[in-house]
């Protein structure tokens, strides 16, 4: 059996199906980058100088906060980008046509895997104009074309692992309201990481927390990779969290899809 | 059992569900011939939307022998998934996309080429009345363009076999008489329908077989016809001003039971204008002064009653 034409196939034309919803509620993608663009405006327009000379050696000489923050706020990004995305699914999953899909002889999670593609498609973007605001507040990346692109896939990574996982939120929650509850998890985790402040100047305990949490390395990977700081090892760290998010939120995701679905 | 030269579209053998301990479907046999209409007719509850369910590959049963279009449901669900279609009750359309980009949606999913689909798309929103409404959204469409676009979206994979779950409840009288015609124009190109309905108008307008569900029991199987013998005719109802005139049509009309408190008549008649004609002549032969007639033709709730001896409930 030729299942793995098939399955891209599938996925490709719920991918279109996704992206055509997008097309016509622009909303829903620019909502999901209106949270992180404000807390950039925020950080770096009302707290920057306090923050700047608070980070001592975190950051280069001559760098603003916003060197500092900007890779930050792209994890925030994929986190709310992620959030619509749950609330995305269980609304569609409410939808008569998803029990159709399910009497069709079609690849069984490719409507899955085509709200995440579209949801990678669209965080990607968000991306694109989180670092063009960054840009105008004064963000001076240092990378190189080669550090771009691996800078890009690292985001692309972790936008997939919680992809996934928020794909099983949205199908594990019964409202919308209940999808967007359980997502705020992703809201709050960047707090306790390095996004906004080193976490050597955090307290014993949640310093540990945030020197372990998968947010950190992606975090610490992104900002050596675009401004120069030292990152060690994180990048191997930051690719094997997501990796593991992403494996484990696919088979909760398709777990929870194959449940009957006469409820 | 009976050898017949025709192939069975969906074969059914001791199907057995439950959810939780509340038995839904109980010992149930079906065998429908390939290219008729099959109706499973019964009141809200009994137990057709989880049969559909069942054999549409949604729902697991609990035990039971399966067939459609040939294939074992259990073993090979996906070559069942290929060979059947599927319109519920609840619209399985996406409400996000215009009518058009549906059925091409559809068409995708079929593995047809672009070209072909598109072709087929056309067809169908010809054939269904939908031109004009081809590049609206779904979500400003009527009850009965909805229903008529599921159904579309249903038949561009050209299925041999279609589940229509209650396709006109909820349905103005007249997208209900489209929907009909629609349905008999199915089975003429030769494609098998397993309709559900709760109205018997419509199984007996529509079938070629009918089963009645009771509580998860197939209580009675048969035609039309057949189940229609077993029904309590109609009748008229003739009112009176006073128990004189009651008596003395009651004289007339022998085989009338009569209601002495309501003043009412109930004299038997079938569908037929010439039984009733008959009996207005009668009525005039004899100078009977009738205030009222009304006429009474069994619908399902005496089929229940006369099947199941208790009236329908929900």
């Amino acid at each position: 059996m030729n299942t793995l034409p098939s399955f891209m196939r599938d996925s490709a034309t719920m991918l279109r199906r996704d992206l055509r919803h997008a097309q016509r509620f622009p909303l829903m993608t620019i909502s999901g980058i209106g949270v992180p663009v404000l807390f950039l405006l925020l950080f770096v327009g009302v707290f920057g100088d306090t923050m700047r000379s608070g980070l001592g050696t975190a950051i280069h000489a001559g760098g603003h906060y916003v060197d500092y923050l900007t890779p930050g706020i792209l994890l925030m990004t994929a986190c709310s980008s992620a959030e619509t995305t749950a609330v995305n699914v269980c609304t569609d999953m409410s939808e008569g046509i998803i029990t159709r899909f399910r009497t069709m002889a079609i690849a069984r999670t490719s409507v899955l895997t085509g709200q995440v593609l579209g949801s990678l498609i669209r965080t990607l973007f968000s991306g694109v104009l989180v670092v063009a605001v960054a840009f105008a507040l004064g963000f001076r990346p240092t990378a190189t074309p080669i550090e771009w692109i691996a800078a890009t896939g690292i985001f692309a990574l972790i936008t997939l692992a919680l992809t996934w996982l928020t794909v099983a939120f949205g199908l594990l929650a019964k409202t919308p309201a209940g999808a967007n509850s359980l997502s705020l998890i992703l809201v709050v985790l960047p707090f306790v990481s390095s996004a906004f402040v080193p976490t050597g100047s955090m307290p014993a305990g949640v310093r540990w927390f945030a020197q372990n949490q998968p947010f950190t390395p992606v975090i610490e990977t992104l900002r050596g990779l675009l401004t120069g700081t030292p990152s060690g090892d994180s990048a191997l760290l930051a690719i094997a969290w997501s990796v593991g998010i992403t494996v484990l939120g696919y088979a909760w995701a398709r777990a929870l899809y194959a449940r009957s679905p006469a409820h | 059992m009976t050898t017949t030269s025709t192939r069975s579209a969906v074969k059914v053998v001791d199907l057995r569900k439950s959810f939780g301990d509340k038995v839904v479907l109980d010992h149930i046999d079906l065998d429908i011939a390939e290219g008729t209409i099959f109706s499973l007719l019964g009141p809200n509850g009994a137990g057709k939307t989880t049969t559909v369910q069942i054999l549409s590959t949604l729902l697991d049963a609990d035990a039971g022998d399966i067939h459609v279009a040939g294939f074992d449901l259990k073993r090979e669900p996906d070559a069942v998934r290929a060979a059947m279609g599927v319109t519920g009750q609840f619209s399985a359309v996406d409400n996000l996309l215009t009518g058009e980009e549906n059925l091409m949606l559809m068409a995708d999913l079929h593995h047809l080429d672009r070209r072909e689909g598109r072709r087929r798309a056309r067809e169908l929103l010809d054939r269904f009345d939908l031109v004009d409404a081809a590049g609206q959204m779904v979500a400003t469409y009527s009850g009965g363009m909805r229903r008529r676009l599921d159904l579309a979206m249903t038949l561009i994979g050209e299925p041999r076999i279609i589940f229509l779950d209650e396709p006109t409840t909820g349905l103005d009288p007249r997208s209900r008489r489209t929907m009909w015609q629609i349905i008999r124009d199915l089975v003429a190109a030769g494609i098998t329908v397993f309709l559900t309905t709760q109205n018997l108008e419509e199984a007996d307008e529509l079938a070629d077989h009918i089963a009645v569900l009771d509580h998860g029991r197939v209580v009675a199987e048969g035609t039309p016809d057949e189940l229609k013998r077993r029904i309590p005719g109609g009748h008229a109802q003739l009112y009176f001003r006073d128990l004189n005139a009651l008596d003395a049509a009651a004289g007339v009309l022998g085989e009338a039971s009569r209601d002495d408190d309501a003043l009412i008549l109930r004299v038997p008649i079938d569908d037929t204008p010439q039984s009733l004609l008959a009996l207005l002549e009668r009525l005039d032969e004899h100078a009977l002064p009738a205030e009222r007639v009304t006429i009474h033709l069994p619908d399902l709730d005496d089929v229940f009653f006369a099947l199941t001896g208790h009236p329908q409930k929900g």
